[in-house]
């Protein structure tokens, strides 16, 4: 086996996210009545960039075997706090957004404390915070409104050098600041480890906990950014219970999309960004082929449905029955 | 063996508070101190009219969480209740819509569509090996995708039927309200079943260690397809139930059950990983959140505060008594 076949098994599911990516975005541009030009590509990827935040989030979590069903809420709450926030003067634009973010690294830290010190099951603990912080944004706005420094918001859903989508800039940067050390740290490693054999990774002397409150609280990180980004593209904040609710819900589509193994161990966020980008585009593509949007529900629900039906698969290559029982 | 060997105050208790498991005894421990903490506020707090009607809106719940408590013994857990829910009351009442044989059998129809919904969920489950949390999250985007094309994004228009509306708030027995008494029916058959039926004992295998009860010869993945078809099927009847209650359906009344019917059961004692737990424990939870919810009402909280509250308790208790054991 050369190194290239190494690295290909390892990104199996990344490349494959990729692939259905291209395909969904080939097919959605050539129906789309304005076809492939700068402003579709501009607003197709800014709604695809909130998706991506959070499902990297969510991949970060899921990696560790465990799940975060806040991710949607932190994403509600940091979107009513940066209504708040993020306005005025250059310096008080800046101290907002820092602010903000560190109120969803705070989030997440508070999930991996009771999830990791706590002892508590992810689910449960999960979506138990996530009724507190979807109540926080409730407090901070029970009615839609608020606003948002403008000119930071349209420097950032607007395009760089008037052809890339700076919201794409934004999403690279933040993958090579957030998730690259991350995954190549000791910690990173700790959470792979974690999610793929609890009991080995400890027994090997790895930081399993350290590694799993770090991913959480990055998730947090992660969740939070993307609430800043529905911001700039609403200008406004809003505590929708059923927005928090599909965003996690989606999150979590996207990241089996993008080959992230819910059992915990096997993927990387960038398979999940592409996931969500596909999940997206493929949720759109009702709208260039002229259907009743009342039916984009039914057709995303059907097509996340088949998404995780296709992991059934690997049912196949089981020899040993006592396989199909965990 | 004499009662004295057991020693200390543990071996002066009676006989049934000593096999109780102390996760039931917190849970109605903490019902009394809810109970004495609103009679604090309002003395109306322990009148019979009002402990009959937070039971009565307790028995919606209940029907419900009995469902969650079936899978959850299995250690699968169904994300799918909302839209259950909502699918069987508004197909209850779209039924009730074509003549008398609607009518007649609007309620089964609701009860069916949502057993449908369990089986889609128990066969990704129990034959596709789709991890529970996965695939019921799927079906309710499905159910949810069914509901909004069926009604054209609208509340639906269609009302309950005469008997729904007898079942949620009508007396058979005067005094003790219809929901009551089908709750307790309800939770009647489900003990029978997990404690006097190979069935429920195998839900407890299964939830122990699936491989065991797999080589032991039991055919485990019917089992798991039932238990979900049953949950679905549960659900869709408090659904019925809820639509009877508002005399209609509505789009998101199954959105506050979720979370309420999960963590009742998990704060009954019930283990989230499976294969431990007692329907008494998951009546003690249901008693317990619909009180918690009817106590901030009346104290007039916020939806906002209500939900911190909310959150903030569930996790408190289970950091109580749900921890995982450390490992080593």
């Amino acid at each position: 086996m050369k190194d290239w076949r190494y690295w290909l098994a390892e990104q199996r599911g990344t490349l494959l996210a990729l692939g259905i990516f291209i395909v969904m975005f080939i097919i959605y541009t050539s129906n789309h009545p304005a076809g492939f030009n700068a402003n579709v590509v501009q607003t197709a990827a800014n709604k695809g960039v909130l998706l991506a935040f959070v499902a990297m989030a969510q991949t970060l979590v899921v990696i560790t075997a465990g799940i975060d069903l806040s991710v949607g809420m932190i994403f509600l709450l940091t979107n009513c706090l940066a209504s708040w926030l993020v306005v005025g003067t250059p310096m008080e634009t800046a101290f907002g957004v820092v602010a903000v973010l560190a109120v969803g690294l705070v989030c997440g830290a508070i999930n991996g404390a009771i999830v990791i010190y706590g002892r508590l099951q992810p689910i449960v603990a999960t979506i138990a915070t996530g009724a507190v912080y979807y109540g926080i944004g409730l407090l901070l706005r029970p009615f839609p409104g608020g606003s948002v420094n403008e000119d930071l918001a349209d420097a950032l859903t607007g395009r760089v050098f008037e052809l890339v989508p700076a919201s794409l800039v934004v999403l690279l940067a933040v993958v090579l600041v957030v998730w690259v050390p991350f995954s190549r740290s000791v910690l990173g490693r700790a959470a792979y480890a974690a999610g793929s054999s609890e009991t080995a990774a400890y027994m090997s002397g790895v930081p399993i906990r350290r590694g799993k409150f770090m991913a959480y609280t990055l998730a947090g990180l992660l969740a939070a950014i993307g609430g800043l980004f529905l911001t700039f593209f609403t200008y406004t904040g809003e505590a929708a219970y059923a927005s928090g609710n599909s965003y996690t819900l989606f999150s979590i589509a996207a990241v089996v999309l993008g080959g992230v193994s819910l059992f915990g161990g096997k993927g990387s966020a960038i398979g999940a960004i592409f996931g969500a980008l596909a999940f997206r585009t493929i949720g759109d593509l009702l709208f260039v082929f002229d259907f009743d949007p009342l039916w984009q529900p039914l057709f995303q629900g059907v097509i996340l449905l088949i998404a995780v039906s296709l992991g059934a698969f690997a049912l196949f290559r089981v020899r040993n029955r006592l396989e199909w029982f965990l | 063996m004499s009662e004295t060997t057991f020693g200390g105050i543990a071996g002066r208790m009676p006989k049934f508070i000593r096999r109780a498991d102390p996760a039931v005894l917190t849970a109605f421990a903490c019902i009394v101190l809810l109970l004495f903490l609103g009679s604090l506020y309002s003395r109306s707090f322990l009148s019979p009219e009002y402990l009959l009607q937070q039971l009565k809106v307790a028995s919606f719940l209940g029907v419900i969480a009995t469902g969650m408590m079936l899978v959850i013994l299995l250690g699968q857990i169904d994300l799918s209740v909302p839209w259950s829910v909502a699918a069987g009351a508004m197909m209850a009442c779209a039924a009730a819509a074509y003549g008398p044989t609607g009518v007649a059998l609007a309620i089964p129809f609701g009860i069916l569509c949502g057993v449908a919904i369990g089986i889609v969920n128990g066969i990704g489950v129990a034959y596709l090996r789709i991890p529970s949390m996965i695939i019921t999250l799927a079906t309710n985007a499905v159910a949810q995708g069914l509901m909004v094309v069926y009604t054209g994004g609208f509340s639906p228009q269609d009302s309950a039927t005469v008997a729904m509306r007898y079942l949620a708030t009508g007396f058979t027995i005067p005094g003790v309200p219809n929901a009551v008494i089908i709750w307790a029916l309800i939770g009647a058959a489900m003990v029978f079943a997990l404690t006097r039926t190979s069935f429920g004992r195998t839900v407890y295998g299964i939830g122990n260690r699936e491989r065991a009860a797999y080589l032991s010869g039991i055919d485990t993945r019917r089992v798991v397809m039932i238990a979900f078809a049953v949950s679905g099927g549960l659900s869709a009847f408090g659904g019925v139930l809820l639509a009877g209650y508002a005399s209609k359906a509505a789009q998101s009344m199954g959105d506050a059950y979720l979370l309420p019917s999960i963590a009742a059961v998990v704060l009954g004692g019930t283990s989230i990983l499976g294969g431990r737990g007692s329907y008494l424990g998951t009546v003690a939870g249901v008693i317990l959140i619909t009180l918690l919810q009817s106590i901030l009402s009346v104290m007039q909280m916020p939806e906002a505060g209500r939900q911190i509250i909310y959150g903030v308790v569930i996790v408190a208790m289970l950091l109580l008594y749900g921890r995982a054991p450390a490992s080593r």
